[in-house]
């Protein structure tokens, strides 16, 4: 990750905190009363088969969707309204889509996003960026030629860009080889390590639960489970994961075979 | 960040991946090329004046290669999710749009600007027109056509024919600024007194400030879930 100053006095304070939040899409509940209090600097690894509403909880703390009731508070100020723009400032999304244009080169690519921020020097931010995750002898050539760890070490340097203080994560494993995947927990150690606010989305578990402060299961858009990871192995996540999300599995496999 | 910085920095973007790829700027010119030697070949201009016709035929080649472009435009911006990282951004998402309807005008200006002068040769048009009229008639048009179209294309984008449904919702929309085009195109090419157009004229200047101005309001509940 690229440097930035960590959270600073906040840090004993809710860096997120979803309130009775519920998201509908048509007659389809994804959220349902979610009540979620993140501190800042903390590592959640957020778990939950798929439909269960991982991605839309992540969208709703990114402001990219309006929740259907209830609220999204970002370091104590409502997330929606006028004050959305100021807020987005301090959240990074990295997923398994990279937001990354293939025709533009990696240094262009940073370079757009840095003046859509607005930093102060887009084209030094740029060269850092590039220089953390390893990427600076390939910064002119156009992303479509990068492998998929490539894109993905550079989604990383587009999410970091700025220097947010909550990271988002949605699926970031999916379609890196085992080298990638290194590199990226070794990004989100760093992450963890500057205490930046996590929140992880992922079925990887082997890749995750190393990283992880506390476990948050999601089964039908409710909180189905919410415990602090310590003395966790991914084992043991897998089989509390099973345990938590087993009747539901099991209710939609009925419901397709009926 | 500047709100017209932003909608430059996009603009130019746009510009850049797409001049890079090649792909539309190419499909572009070869289609609107294409729809003038059909018609050429199926009207004789020697009997049937191209000041009758040609502001018809020029429209028919604009509008169509400003509804490929204007497809293309959210189509790259939802390929890879990339609209997220646009809205994740702490801009005003009015300068996106913005963004968008100055990269689809630098487009169907691009077009126009081989398109017209071709035409002019191809039909034997022994040009009369007043030049800064016809600019504007052109500049007034594209305007109008792109700002309805950005506002159409980000909301279809999302829906798994949008195709299909970008014309279908754009052409009712466009009948006006379509009908103005057309008028004042014609009697430019006439080299009519301005008084002739002039209402046209205004009436395209009004589509274009409603149009731009309601999308500028609405752009941020256009790109809601």
């Amino acid at each position: 990750m690229s440097g930035g100053a960590p959270p600073g006095p906040e840090a004993t304070s809710a860096a997120l905190r979803a309130r009775s939040l519920g998201k509908r899409y048509g007659s389809f509940p994804a959220l349902d009363r979610i009540d979620l209090e993140i501190p800042a600097g903390q590592f959640v690894l957020l778990l939950g088969p798929n439909g269960a509403g991982k991605s839309t909880l992540l969208r709703l703390f990114a402001t990219l969707i309006r929740p259907t009731s209830g609220e999204v508070l970002i370091h104590g100020a409502p997330a929606a309204g006028e004050e959305a723009a100021g807020l987005r400032r301090r959240i990074g999304l990295l997923s398994h889509h990279t937001f990354l244009y293939d025709h533009l080169t990696g240094r262009e690519n940073l370079l757009f996003y840095a003046r859509l921020y607005g930093l102060p020097d887009p084209g030094r931010a740029a060269r850092d960026a590039l220089r953390a995750v390893g990427l600076e002898e390939r910064s002119e050539d156009l992303v479509r030629t990068y492998s998929r760890g490539m894109q993905q070490r550079l989604a990383i340097a587009r999410a970091s860009l700025h220097a947010p203080d909550i990271l988002l994560l949605d699926e970031p494993f999916t379609g890196l080889d085992r080298e990638a995947t290194d590199r990226l927990q070794d990004n989100l150690r760093r992450a963890r390590e500057a205490r930046r606010t996590c929140v992880m989305a992922t079925h990887d578990f082997a890749a995750g639960v190393p990283l992880a402060d506390r476990v948050v299961i999601l089964r039908a858009g409710r909180v189905a489970l919410d415990r602090a990871a310590a003395g966790l192995d991914a084992a043991a996540v897998e089989t509390l994961f099973r345990n938590t999300t087993r009747p539901v599995a099991e209710g939609v496999e009925r419901s397709w075979t009926t | 960040m500047d709100y017209l910085k932003t909608v430059a920095l996009v603009a130019g973007k746009d510009l850049r991946t797409e001049l890079r790829s090649r792909d539309q700027v190419v499909t572009l010119l070869f289609f609107a090329l294409l729809v003038l030697v059909v018609f050429n070949f199926a009207f004789d201009f020697t009997v049937i004046d191209f000041v009758t016709l040609g502001a018809g035929v020029l429209w028919v080649a604009f509008i169509f290669s400003g509804v490929l472009a204007l497809s293309h435009s959210f189509q790259i911006e939802r390929e890879e999710e990339r609209i997220q990282g646009i809205l994740l951004a702490p801009i005003d998402r009015s300068a996106f749009y913005l963004g968008k309807v100055l990269a689809t005008i630098l487009f169907m200006s691009v077009v126009e600007a081989i398109l017209v002068p071709v035409s002019v040769l191809m039909f034997n048009y022994h040009f009369s027109a007043q030049v800064g009229l016809a600019i504007l008639v052109l500049i007034l048009n594209t305007i109008g056509f792109a700002a309805v179209g950005t506002l159409f294309s980000a909301m279809t984008t999302r829906t798994r024919r949008s195709e299909l449904l970008l014309p279908l919702l754009l052409f009712p929309a466009a009948v006006p600024v379509a009908l103005a085009a057309v008028k004042t195109t014609s009697h430019v090419l006439a080299g009519r007194p301005f008084e002739r157009y002039a209402s046209w004229l205004a009436l395209s200047a009004a589509y274009d400030l409603i149009f731009l101005s309601a999308a500028v309001l609405l752009f941020d509940f256009v790109l809601e879930e």
